[in-house]
């Protein structure tokens, strides 16, 4: 009796009339045009910023210098020694750094979206930025003097931070005998509270680390060559597929844990998994740029603005446009006062805050 | 053959016994309503035999065991109507719809051939080809719900629990729905279990009747039986007539009782 009652109506159909007619029903998906332009920005925002400094690079020779290495590829190297070392030793990581870290907060920023149904969740929800910022204050406050290791105490500190951030709110949410999101939520609120005070009374206390533990609070790119994108690389690409590979279940959680469950879905576990990996790419993101603001709202929330609200489609924009997007604002931050730089979270949030104002104020979709 | 079987079956939320020890069968292609006053546990008796619910007793949904079965069998033998269900933010009808397919697509899975041909012939079959790119939340509440039912009727199971599905519609919508559903479940030899405000549609499109009162069975058997002054009176405290119309069926009306002169003269 199981499959008695679909097929006959298929088949009564194809029979009967024209075949069904709702034409194009398609699965909700990234159209390729969508895709290609999204690409092109982030090529074009990367090239940008590998010109663009104290060195002008030539276009010509740095597309010349990259395609060389690509495999299968020989041009001639398009760039002399000193230029080609500025290119591979400074530019390019910082760009790739950039690229990383704006993509995975961008993501984590929409997964927490999805997982919270809580449009102004982002990704230091649940504790990780005020976790990261105890560990960092630690670290500068107490930390050996390590300019021989390869990897500071710095990110490091920060990483097991936003861990520890996220890990207790978890539990305290899930302790608190609520399996809702509210739950989760508050208890999120409740441990960055807590974590917070403890780092603004080591920074009191430690008061000549006031300066440090300030410009890595508001966020910023280091130069430190391919270190931290090699540090980090492991956690976004892994971080990052599990939430592309869950983007499909995100918009069903979209109809609340109730709904889902009669759907098929277990939801709380969906919401551990989705969860688990935001948190590890965004400790592994804080590690090594500080606390950037906004990124994590304002792109997604732009991307369901201007090209529509489902997962399929945000998740994997994310990815590329939050990537594109940090790599922008970093080359401002790093170009506008030069030789100083401005830390980098000004940058998300002054150009951000305006650019998505005029987005909210255009737009006829509903974020 | 028994479609539905409960038996003892007991449910507490948040330590409050909401059933009691319930035993019901239901037949296989049956329409079975649900009615009783509010909080009696007509949604809770619904939720747990779609497995949303812990639940103390036996309840078999065909050979799936709700609290045992995994979700995803659970969602291809039982589709749950909600009485308020969630609308996302600017989701399409055809999105929407398709999202009935969740408990056949593989966890890293995505909608395949097969299941967007189901989708386009639930939305056809329930006139809402038309509608398929529209968002759902700019419909009206009788599309909507016919919405939501193509989302329940996607997902193939052979038990469909409809929560109020008439819930703020009006009165020709009510019987569209109804009807619409009736003839689904004549068409794919479902088995329906509603759970119904309205006496007087609950004995027009149920074969029997199960009245909840407190989370126990108060009344079962056909509208006749069930939907009389007497019996309503006692459960739900209301003053009714049930009437018969021409055509032999039942109509619940509310009367009011009489009033005291002093208080009409006050409203005068």
């Amino acid at each position: 009796m199981r499959r008695r009652y679909l097929p006959g109506l298929l088949t009564e159909q194809r029979e009967g009339r024209a075949p069904p007619a709702a034409p194009g029903l398609r699965p909700p998906g990234l159209r390729a045009g969508l895709l290609v332009a999204a690409c092109l920005c982030l090529v074009a925002a990367a090239l940008l910023a590998v010109l663009v400094g104290p060195v002008r690079l030539p276009p010509g020779g740095v597309v010349a210098e990259l395609a060389d290495r690509l495999p299968l590829v020989r041009v001639g190297s398009g760039l002399p020694d000193r230029e080609a070392a500025i290119l591979w030793q400074l530019r390019l990581p910082r760009v790739v750094l950039g690229g990383l870290v704006g993509a995975m907060l961008a993501l984590a920023g929409a997964a927490y979206q999805g997982v919270f149904r809580n449009p102004l969740a982002d990704p230091y929800l649940l504790g990780a930025a005020a976790g990261a910022g105890l560990g960092a204050t630690l670290a500068i406050a107490y930390g050996p003097d390590t300019s021989s290791w390869p990897v500071g105490p710095l990110p490091l500190a920060a990483f097991a931070g936003a861990i520890v951030g996220v890990v207790s709110a978890y539990a305290l949410g899930r302790a608190g005998g609520g399996r809702t999101t509210a739950t989760l939520v508050l208890a999120g609120v409740a441990v960055t509270s807590f974590l917070t005070a403890v780092q603004t009374y080591v920074q009191q206390r430690e008061a000549e680390t006031l300066r440090e533990v300030y410009g890595w609070i508001l966020g910023r790119l280091t130069t430190a060559g391919w270190n931290d994108v090699v540090l980090i690389l492991p956690y976004v690409a892994v971080s990052s597929a599990v939430i592309v590979a869950h983007r499909r279940l995100l918009d069903v959680l979209a109809v609340g844990d109730d709904e889902a469950g009669s759907l098929g879905v277990r939801a709380a576990r969906v919401r551990l998994v989705v969860v688990a990996a935001a948190s590890l790419g965004t400790a592994a993101a804080v590690a090594v740029s500080g606390l950037i603001a906004f990124v994590g709202i304002i792109v997604p929330h732009t991307i369901r603005l201007l090209a529509g609200s489902s997962y399929r489609l945000v998740v994997p924009l994310c990815l590329l446009l939050g990537a594109a997007f940090l790599i922008l604002a970093d080359l401002v931050a790093r170009t506008v006062m030069a030789p100083a730089e401005l830390p980098i979270g000004v940058i998300t949030a002054f150009f951000g805050a305006p650019f998505f104002a005029v987005v909210l104020r255009t737009s006829r979709r509903t974020p | 053959m028994t479609a539905i079987g409960l038996r003892g079956v007991s449910v507490s939320l948040d330590g409050r016994p909401v059933l009691h020890d319930l035993t019901l069968s239901v037949p296989s292609g049956a329409r079975l309503g649900l009615i009783g006053p509010n909080g009696s546990g007509k949604t809770t008796l619904l939720r747990a035999i779609a497995g949303l619910v812990r639940h103390r007793g036996e309840i078999r949904v065909g050979d799936a065991v709700p609290g045992r079965s995994s979700r995803k069998e659970l969602a291809r033998r039982i589709a749950l109507v909600p009485q308020n269900p969630v609308v996302p933010a600017g989701i399409t009808v055809a999105d929407y719809v398709l999202m009935g397919r969740t408990p056949y697509i593989p966890y890293f899975g995505t909608e395949g051939r097969h299941d967007l041909e189901t989708v386009t012939s639930v939305l056809e079959r329930l006139d809402l080809a038309g509608f398929a790119e529209r968002r759902l939340d700019s419909l009206s509440g009788g599309e909507r719900q016919r919405a939501v039912l193509a989302r329940a009727l996607a997902q193939q199971a052979p038990v469909l629990l409809l929560d109020e599905p008439t819930t703020g519609l009006d009165v020709g919508h009510q019987q569209q729905v109804l009807e619409l559903v009736d003839s689904l479940r004549a068409t794919w030899d479902l088995t329906v279990v509603s759970a119904m405000h309205d006496l007087t549609l609950a004995g027009q499109f149920a074969d029997e009747l199960v009245l909840l009162d407190a989370g126990r069975v108060a009344a079962a058997g056909p509208a006749r039986s069930v939907l009389t002054e007497r019996v309503i009176r006692q459960h739900y405290h209301a003053s009714v007539r049930v009437l018969e119309d021409p055509a032999g069926e039942l109509v619940v009306v509310p009367v009011r009782p009489a009033r005291q002169p002093a208080s009409s003269e006050v409203a005068r």
